[in-house]
């Protein structure tokens, strides 16, 4: 039984259907000549979706394009009526609208920021005393008096970003906003939506990327033509959205086939630990430093040989490397002594060439021809980074400079 | 965190359930301020990067009454005396009717993105644009009591009263018709372009440049005419506004009006009493239609 004192989000049995017309005639005359031709189908966009989210709880959903992400997202802002179930929401929602599609390019940024403020359900005098954290948060606060049609999109996404998220919602939905914007803003934006966690505030966050939802949500839903694959686990739930990408012979990112598993029905190696550590056990590094990913693992005694390979990628997703231990020496891990005791494995960078930013490491282990992925960690491990120079960019190069003008010593 | 823990907010269905009379009432002065920071927009943004700006609210008016007082006074020789007032007077309320009605038609598919991306009253959105159009008319009834002033020409004052369900009854036919013709308009879009013709029809059956009396009481029909909600309407403000008896004349010792009907106060209450029942029959059926239609609004937009 559930219990419905603490459910922010209940998304009872909801099922919505749309008429399509192959291409939906807009005038009488495009109705009234394609009348005999138009089949009109009943096209199932959500088929019984069923789940809540709780008070406090961050939900993604992940799912293909035309998976019904969008419509499951309409259904519970309230703009479209499901034609089966119910939608219900605890407290005031705010919807992070699409590249600010509240605001009207001809009105100024204030204007628009009290306009969003009243669409969106809060008064006026709500929007007036939270007013300059919008403005500062938006980082607009000069052109605020500008009207909007001159705001490049970013400024245009910042603006609505920053009045989604400060008038304080109790439910915030997002939809895949979170990818405008420079890298600092982004950055800014994670940690405003990592504030509202802490807040204990509800979250639904709509996205393509895995990444993101691993490293934001509790648990998630996986939509797949309208029906709903997956609730719960977040890992659980990029495996299952992966299947649904590859059986829609879509290109897979990571394959997480089977595990190969021994006689006894066990996993033939597993990953037992993980950790990003500097050389005094330090956990928050500096371009230069340096730097040791360790992982520890158990192997059955069938196995010979093993190849542990590491991948990092930015916060966004974004792969930095993919090494293995063959890479580095030309050879892959003997496990046949001591078989069933842990191994450990460790990847060192000494002068650690990454800038500014947030990464994260995976480990993998597979065999040598790397025709079997024995196990794999995907993105746990986080990691910052901070660099003292003003470079741009995540790769700090060594650069030499020669150049036939003279140079003004700095 | 804690005020949250203090009162727990309900867990309410959301916004998109069919919903009856009341609680759409009930929801469009819950978001008051939303209508009133629309009609702001709609009022900032109509004249932005025009040159005169507020000032075509009233040129506009201004040209209709130039051109035809040249029209129907120069050129036809209408045998209506001071014209232009005549004109006005009829017009001003008819236009309150057009335009906003106008506007209202297109506001639900004009702002296509904000619908299918948060939930408000969709019922605010054609009441924006018709609130909006109720403060250039009441700017535009400036010009109107300026030629009062200019003519020396008094309103009747025992019967300025009539003007407020005059409007009224413009108001309630206008947002009846909106709310219907907004939603219509999101699945058809030839609703906008049907409007047009049928105002520019609308507009030549009530009697605005024509008078109502000696033309349209003489149709076999009789009365018919005033079926049209409007008719009463604007024979009100002729009958206040224009006001003929300041130049009422004699013919053969009995007192006439000449162009308007010679009849007391009981009449123009009959006549809009006749219109209110139609316009509220109209508003409550828009409100009908609006729910039905509201379900798919943020797919077919």
């Amino acid at each position: 039984m559930v219990d419905f004192a603490d459910i922010a989000i209940d998304v009872n049995h909801v099922s919505k259907q749309f008429r399509s017309h192959s291409e939906p005639g807009k005038t009488f005359k495009e109705r009234f000549l394609t009348y005999r031709k138009s089949v009109v189908e009943d096209f199932a966009a959500l088929t019984d979706v069923n789940f809540t989210v709780k008070t406090g709880e961050t939900l993604g959903v992940l799912g293909h394009n035309g998976s019904g992400k969008s419509t499951l997202l309409k259904c519970i802002a309230g703009t479209v009526r499901p034609s089966e179930g119910v939608v219900r929401v605890r407290g005031r929602l705010s919807a992070l609208l699409e590249l600010g599609a509240g605001f009207h390019p001809d009105l100024t940024g204030r204007e628009n920021i009290f306009l969003n403020g009243v669409i969106l359900g809060f008064s006026r005098e709500h929007v007036e005393k939270i007013f300059d954290d919008i403005v500062e948060f938006s980082e607009l606060s000069e052109f605020i008096d500008t009207q909007v049609k001159y705001y490049s999109s970013g400024m245009y996404a910042r603006l609505g970003f920053a009045v989604a998220v400060n008038l304080e919602p109790d439910v915030l939905l997002i939809d895949e906003v979170l990818a405008v914007g420079d890298e600092a803003f982004q950055r800014k934006c994670i940690e405003r939506v990592r504030g509202f966690q802490a807040e204990g505030r509800t979250i639904l966050l709509v996205t393509h990327s895995p990444e993101q939802v691993r490293f934001l949500c509790d648990e998630a839903v996986v939509l797949d033509q309208g029906k709903m694959i997956h609730f719960g686990d977040v890992n659980e739930a990029v495996t299952r959205y992966r299947q649904s990408l590859a059986d829609r012979g879509h290109q897979v990112p990571d394959d997480h086939g089977q595990r190969p598993v021994g006689p006894d029905g066990e996993p033939l190696a597993s990953l037992k630990q993980t950790a990003v550590r500097g050389p005094g056990g330090e956990t928050e590094f500096k371009t230069g430093d340096t730097i040791t990913f360790v992982a520890s693992f158990t192997t059955q005694p069938q196995l010979d040989y093993v190849r542990a390979r590491l991948v990092l990628h930015d916060h966004q997703g974004m792969l930095l490397t993919n090494i293995s231990t063959s890479d580095i020496t030309g050879g892959d891990l003997d496990v046949r002594q001591a078989g069933g005791k842990e191994h450990t494995v460790e990847f060192t960078i000494d002068n650690l060439p990454l800038l500014d930013g947030q990464y994260m490491a995976s480990f993998v282990l597979q065999s040598p021809d790397e025709a079997d992925e024995y196990h794999r960690i995907d993105q746990k491990l986080s990691f910052n980074v901070s660099s003292s120079s003003a470079i741009g960019g995540r790769v700090a190069f060594d650069f030499k400079l020669s150049t036939d003008t003279p140079l003004i010593e700095g | 965190m804690t005020t949250a823990e203090l009162s727990p907010p309900p867990l309410l269905e959301n916004g998109t359930r069919s919903a009856g009379l009341r609680q759409r009432l009930t929801d469009i002065w819950n978001y008051r301020e939303l209508l009133l920071s629309l009609i702001q927009r709609e009022l900032k943004v109509r004249y932005k990067g025009s040159v005169l700006g507020f000032a075509w609210t009233l040129l506009n008016p201004l040209l209709y009454l130039v051109v035809y007082t040249i029209v129907f006074k120069v050129i036809i020789q209408s045998p209506i005396e001071r014209f232009g007032l005549y004109l006005l007077s009829g017009l001003l309320v008819y236009n309150l009717f057009s335009v906003g009605l106008t506007a209202a038609t297109t506001s639900i598919t004009s702002n296509g993105p904000l619908v299918q991306k948060v939930w408000f009253p969709r019922e605010i959105l054609p009441l924006a644009s018709i609130g909006a159009n109720c403060v250039t008319f009441c700017f535009q009834l400036i010009i109107l009591l300026t030629g009062l002033a200019v003519f020396r020409q008094a309103p009747e004052w025992s019967m300025l009263w009539l003007t407020i369900p005059a409007i009224l009854v413009t108001l309630l036919l206008s947002v009846g018709l909106g709310l219907f013709l907004s939603a219509l308009n999101v699945y058809f879009r030839d609703v906008q372009h049907f409007l047009e013709l049928g105002l520019m029809v609308w507009f030549w059956l009530t009697p605005i440049i024509y008078p109502y009396a000696g033309q349209a009481d003489k149709l076999p029909i009789g009365r018919m005419a005033m079926i049209n909600p409007l008719t009463p309407v604007v024979t009100v403000f002729h009958r206040v506004v224009y006001n003929p008896t300041n130049f009422e004349r004699t013919i053969d010792n009995e007192k006439t009006f000449g162009i308007l009907i010679d009849e007391g106060t009981l009449w123009y209450v009959g006549n809009l009493s006749m219109a209110f029942v139609v316009s509220m029959g109209l508003l409550l059926l828009g409100f009908k239609i609006f729910d039905r239609l509201e379900a798919n609004l943020g797919e077919e937009i």
